[in-house]
């Protein structure tokens, strides 16, 4: 009976995490297989570096180098404000805090990322754009600028709660070390800990970046939507992303235009996928060189 | 043990219960999907149908007009709803499959074109309309305005509002690549009325009292120019079903097409037909 019980268990659980690898596995085979018919239609090279994405018009254009650049654009731009916001909040959260702001610190930060990223498009689209509009004087706020604005804001917590475990992980003794040494609290710092933990704090960077290159409905909301490729950062863009968002609705099924935006969606994956790769190798290597075991 | 079985099997049911089976099941369920712009109809005549008669059950979904017509063809619902007609490529399809669409006007739409309401500009002719949304005017001293330039916002491709005014204001012509693409009438509008330069089109529900619309040829869009073909961005809204539509289906037509249903329509910002 107990047997029975246990082995039961063992098979539900089995089939619990496989799922996963089933869900996967599932979803790559309908990327390719929806997103590859596309080359019928137009070659590979003039699909990537096309210029123009008029998907549904007479005859369509079916070009995504400007949705890639609007992608590009807006990731770098909102790394620029995660990376160095993210990472100041781990360091202050891991060396400096005291208990107390530590204690209402650390969930606050967790709590941003809990808001649902719709209601950061929103308040992207009714507060920060028309703001960002007045105060550049430019002809409209929704533009790659206020795209990595709000992405930079919404990655904070992804990059900082990663950098904290990396700065956790670092043994004290390395600290006690370097003390012992006569070294101050600056030094330690910047000398010990933070190489210590640099490749924890790189695959932070590179998570961070995956969340900020999938992300779709707030850019939908707030860069504009102009598939034209970004002369400035001030211009309106239309990443990957949103474009499918947008457009999968109203594709007939099967069609040219369905097949190009599976393809702009393997594209994605393919590139979360070199990323997070990137972030695991990183990461194996700085456990090896630490000698942890975790 | 026997527990453990029972609770498991229970959940796989409850599991296999929540997928939705083939839409067939009762005489008098019907599932609608499809435009966003005739959603709201759709939405308001079906609580009211179901007001009168209980034990009918309408599922009212968006999705978009394609949305509504591909499931109209799969056989997943039994009207779609749609802001512009049928494709060709569509009705291929759709005869490949057996099935034969045919179309109800159910109401008209109005495109209102929109500009902030500190823009001195109250109206622009057709050829104006074209060239500023297709790339050729881009400043607005060139229309009689004050100089500045122009944003332009359009719907996403994707959508029946944006396959309308391609048709009736574009004469399919492409819209500027520059422009704004907005994935719903409220964003435009609301956009519009943020943006001092900007420009942009919405169902004539849509117009708020913070954009201003503009005459076209000097007519203003209303409701009464809509449906005297007077204001030249007007057209009609959709409802497709299977072949001549029966039962349910029929007499749900025939609530929204009656003078009741025309005026829930009328509510909603549309024009009705009578």
């Amino acid at each position: 009976m107990r047997k029975i019980k246990e082995s039961i268990y063992k098979w539900l659980f089995t089939i619990t995490a496989f799922a996963s690898l089933a869900f996967l596995v599932g979803i790559v085979i309908v990327l390719f297989k929806e997103g590859i018919p596309i080359l019928k239609y137009i070659d590979f090279f003039p699909f990537i570096f096309g210029e123009s994405w008029y998907p549904t018009y007479e005859p369509p254009d079916y070009g995504i180098l400007p949705l890639i650049a609007a992608s590009f654009w807006v990731t770098i731009g909102a790394m620029v404000i995660c990376v160095p916001l993210g990472i100041g909040t781990a360091l202050y959260l891991h060396e400096l805090a005291g208990e107390k702001q530590r204690a209402v610190l650390k969930p606050t930060v967790e709590l941003l990322a809990a808001i649902p990223s719709i209601v950061f498009g929103f308040f992207g689209m009714i507060i920060v754009a028309p703001f960002i509009q007045r105060l550049l004087n430019i002809p409209t706020g929704l533009c790659a600028f206020t795209a990595s604005l709000v992405l930079g804001i919404m990655a904070i917590p992804a990059v900082s709660s990663i950098a904290e475990d990396a700065l956790s992980f670092v043994p004290r003794s390395f600290k006690e070390a370097s003390f012992a040494l006569g070294a101050n609290r600056w030094q330690t710092l910047t000398k010990v800990v933070i190489p210590a933990a640099g490749s924890g704090i790189s695959t932070s960077i590179i998570l961070g970046m995956s969340r900020i290159v999938g992300e779709t409905m707030t850019v939908l909301m707030v860069s504009g939507g102009a598939a034209v490729i970004p002369k400035s950062f001030f211009s309106p863009v239309r990443p990957m992303t949103s474009t499918i968002a947008a457009e999968m609705g109203e594709a007939v099924m099967g069609s040219a235009h369905y097949n190009a935006l599976f393809a702009i969606g393997l594209l994605l994956f393919l590139i979360t996928l070199v990323i997070n790769l990137i972030a695991e190798i990183i990461s194996r290597k700085y456990r090896l060189k630490l000698g942890l075991n975790r | 043990m026997k527990k453990t079985l029972v609770t498991a099997i229970s959940m796989i049911l409850m599991i296999a219960g929540t997928f939705p089976g083939p839409v067939a099941g009762g005489e008098k369920t019907i599932v609608i999907e499809g435009s966003t712009t005739v959603l709201p109809i759709a939405q308001i005549a079906a609580e009211e149908f179901m007001n009168n008669d209980p034990s009918a059950k309408i599922t009212v979904r968006g999705g978009g007009s394609g949305v509504g017509i591909t499931s109209l063809i799969e056989g997943t619902c039994d009207i779609a709803d749609a802001s512009r007609a049928i494709k060709d490529a569509e009705l291929a399809n759709a005869a490949g499959r057996g099935i034969s669409p045919k179309a109800h006007v159910v109401a008209m739409d109005g495109i209102a074109v929109i500009v902030h309401p500190s823009n001195p500009i109250g109206h622009l002719s057709k050829k104006q309309v074209k060239d500023i949304f297709t790339g050729n005017i881009s400043d607005w001293s060139k229309v009689g305005g004050q100089s500045g330039k122009i944003v332009v916002l359009s719907r996403d491709s994707a959508s029946g509002t944006f396959e309308a005014f391609g048709e009736l204001a574009l004469h399919n012509q492409k819209v500027r690549a520059d422009a704004l693409m907005q994935a719903s009438n409220q964003a435009v509008a609301s956009t519009v009325g943020k943006t001092p330069g900007a420009i942009g089109y919405v169902g004539l529900g849509y117009i708020t009292g913070s954009v201003k619309a503009l005459k076209i040829e000097g007519v203003i869009p209303s409701k009464e120019t809509v449906l005297s073909g007077k204001y030249a961005y007007s057209r009609p809204l959709f409802m497709y079903t299977n072949g001549k539509p029966q039962g349910t289906v029929k007499a749900f037509l025939d609530y929204v097409l009656s003078a009741e249903g025309q005026r829930l329509a009328e509510d909603q910002g549309f024009v009705g037909l009578k």
